[in-house]
């Protein structure tokens, strides 16, 4: 996965609260192998059912969307779907638990903003799109011409910036690690499975 | 015994490796459970040539492709079942099988088997894992990337959630269990209610529910936002574990027992947010709309969007996919189909309620039952609950996830209405243009007889 700093492009809006993983992706489309891409999966149903979706007409590099957005299922194809169409970029009152970390280990930024923010972003854009900007370093974007501070995590910032993978942060604690697990097992033997 | 931390507390310090400076800690993980949609999982691991570093603490478990009906299966489901054994033969994982015996419904399985224990941390790429929690157990769905993070390293990083407790104080009515406990809890609070929480269930509903009512109440959290339900552990969960093929014996389930019962919230625990309920004022709940925060009793009406404010533009959209009058009684919401199973209401328990209300009865809609696992199939015919069933007219089929996700094939049809014992009415979950109706098991029943919504306690007089 490679990082990112900053980017440019278009914003649109998805005014509806609750927009679930289902929605995000349709069960029936994660069978299919990630080499071939999941942009075309992303709200599918939904997009055919409306012809004037707005990703039906655009190609942005930022949403701007209601509250407890990706919330439900643990379904990390809900970001592929996402980033594999182009998004970069989420700004939102709230997100589901799972799907916020799904999106920091794929690139994806999960801004979260006050509703107050989001109405407004959301009267500005419409159905059309607007230019935008993130900046990751600064946490800060501009959006139709509306400046908007949102909140990021540190570790989160630089895991978004460096592309970083976990598994090579969490090698570096092999020896801690392995000594915890040799404790816990020789003070609790009942946490092994039995048999 | 420290009187001030919480059950989440013990339970996080318990596991925590270590600490990173902004507050993310490293969780050593216990039981890690995959299914076929880890195979993103796997090829990571493979690509970047490593080893799975616990075997022993990792079990496969086929279930959300898995068959339930005869006939043929499609080949992009084949394809699923068959990798996740593949990746189990090669990395030496333990794997029940499509035609084990001790094949279900992952979230079924685990409790069933006694690889879900008291005090454990259990991860699986599924967010139902929460129902873990039901004995006491930090248990939380993960993603693909933090799947394979957990099968190389068996830890995962994690920020420690905010405790919040959710009281039940009373007793709920017969007729209302624990699925309309969790309804309820998240029409009042939202389905993002609970986000950032872990939520510890308490109160005299919850100690007197069974451990497959907590597992349902559990389950549920992470429908009102939260990743983790927690309960504490009791008698109740103790009698339940004894003698599960992987449960500890002998010493070790002395000194178990022993550890489990200081599992709990001391007396002077303080929660970041707490909400109390009087459970005998909860009826029989069922949703309305398209997010499980749409919920109301079913004695009320279909609401009127213009009077939920900030709400109104979801309602308005929900009941435009659900095809529902404003003001219309719910009772009078005529279903197609009805759907018994999953995770949240597949157990022995649930279906026992449901062919409470089916006994001597015929559904006036068809329907599909698919028992929570093998073991359960086996206990419900070896009761005559599906003979109940078959004889009602409903169609009795084997365990998986099935219609709560379709994934195997099992679908409600565009613009059908399912009254469904499952966890998620959102839009298409149960096919496209599927709309579902969350309720109990025994609601569902009433749904069966009655062809429409239905309150189940009036069916229930004079019956158990």
């Amino acid at each position: 996965m490679s990082g990112w700093t900053q980017i440019s492009g278009s914003a649109v809006a998805l005014p509806d609260a609750n927009i679930d993983t289902d929605q995000l992706i349709p069960a029936r489309f994660m069978s299919q192998s990630r080499a071939d891409g999941y942009g075309g999966f992303l709200l599918h149903d939904v997009r055919e059912g409306t012809p004037g979706h707005p990703l039906n007409h655009h190609t942005p590099k930022v949403l701007v969307t209601g509250r407890n957005f990706g919330s439900g299922s643990s379904r990390e194809a809900a970001v592929y779907a996402l980033v594999d169409f182009g998004i970069r970029a989420v700004f939102a009152p709230s997100f589901g638990d799972i799907f916020a970390g799904n999106a920091v280990n794929n690139g994806l930024l999960a801004a979260q903003v006050d509703q107050a923010t989001i109405e407004t972003l959301l009267a500005h854009l419409g159905n059309g799109a607007e230019q935008a900007h993130v900046d990751l370093s600064t946490s800060r974007a501009s959006i139709a011409g509306i400046e908007v501070r949102f909140a990021l995590n540190p570790v989160h910032a630089r895991k978004l910036i460096n592309g970083w993978d976990d598994i090579d942060l969490t090698a570096q604690h092999a020896d801690e690690i392995n000594a915890f697990c040799a404790a816990r097992h020789a003070a609790h033997s009942w946490a092994m499975p039995a048999t | 015994m420290n009187l001030h931390s919480t059950l989440l507390d013990k339970l996080w310090d318990a596991h925590e490796v270590l600490r990173r400076e902004d507050g993310t800690s490293l969780l050593w993980v216990d039981r890690h459970l995959v299914h076929e949609g880890s195979h993103h999982a796997f090829a990571k691991l493979k690509s970047r040539g490593m080893p799975v570093a616990q075997p022993a603490l990792t079990f496969g478990v086929v279930d959300h492709y898995a068959p339930t009906r005869a006939g043929d299966v499609a080949a992009d489901i084949r394809k699923m079942i068959r990798t996740l054994g593949e990746n189990a033969a090669e990395t030496g994982i333990r794997l029940f099988d499509l035609h084990d015996p001790e094949q279900g419904i992952v979230h079924v399985v685990g409790p069933e088997q006694g690889l879900t224990l008291p005090g454990l941390l259990i991860n699986c790429g599924d967010s139902h894992t929460s129902t873990h929690g039901a004995f006491g157990a930090l248990a939380f769905g993960v993603g693909a990337t933090e799947v394979a993070h957990i099968l190389a390293t068996q830890t995962i990083w994690q920020k420690r959630p905010k405790s919040m407790r959710i009281t039940f104080d009373g007793q709920c009515a017969a007729g209302v269990t624990a699925k309309d406990m969790a309804l309820h809890w998240i029409a009042a609070l939202g389905a993002d209610g609970a986000q950032g929480y872990a939520v510890e269930y308490a109160g005299t509903a919850v100690a007197a529910l069974s451990m497959e009512g907590r597992l349902t109440l559990c389950n549920l959290s992470i429908e009102g936002g939260a990743r983790m339900g927690l309960v504490a552990p009791d008698d109740v969960t103790f009698d339940y574990i004894k003698g599960r093929p992987f449960a500890p014996t002998g010493a070790a389930w002395e000194a178990a027992v022993a550890d489990w019962r200081m599992l709990r919230s001391g007396r002077e625990s303080t929660f970041a947010r707490e909400v109390i309920f009087d459970a005998k004022k909860i009826a029989p709940t069922v949703t309305w709309g398209t997010s499980p925060e749409e919920a109301l009793p079913i004695t009320a009406k279909v609401p009127v969007p213009d009077q939920l404010g900030g709400k109104a533009d979801h309602a308005r959209a929900s009941l435009d996919y659900m095809g529902l009058t404003a003001g219309m009684p719910l009772t009078d919401v005529k279903v197609d189909q009805v759907f018994i199973g999953s995770c949240t209401n597949g157990r022995i328990e649930d279906l026992r309620m449901a062919a409470a209300v089916l006994r001597g009865r015929k559904a006036v809609v068809p329907g599909l039952i698919s028992p929570g696992s093998a073991q359960v199939k086996k206990q419900a015919e070896d009761e005559g609950l599906a003979q109940v069933f078959t004889q009602a007219g409903l169609e009795w089929a084997a365990s998986g996830c099935s219609m709560c996700v379709g994934m195997n094939g099992d679908l409600v049809d565009a613009g059908k209405r399912c009254a469904s014992s499952t966890n998620r009415n959102f839009k298409g979950r149960q096919g496209r243009g599927a709309r579902t109706h969350l309720m109990s098991p025994a609601m569902v029943a009433a749904a069966a007889v009655t062809g429409h919504l239905a309150d189940v306690r009036p069916l229930l007089e004079g019956r158990t």
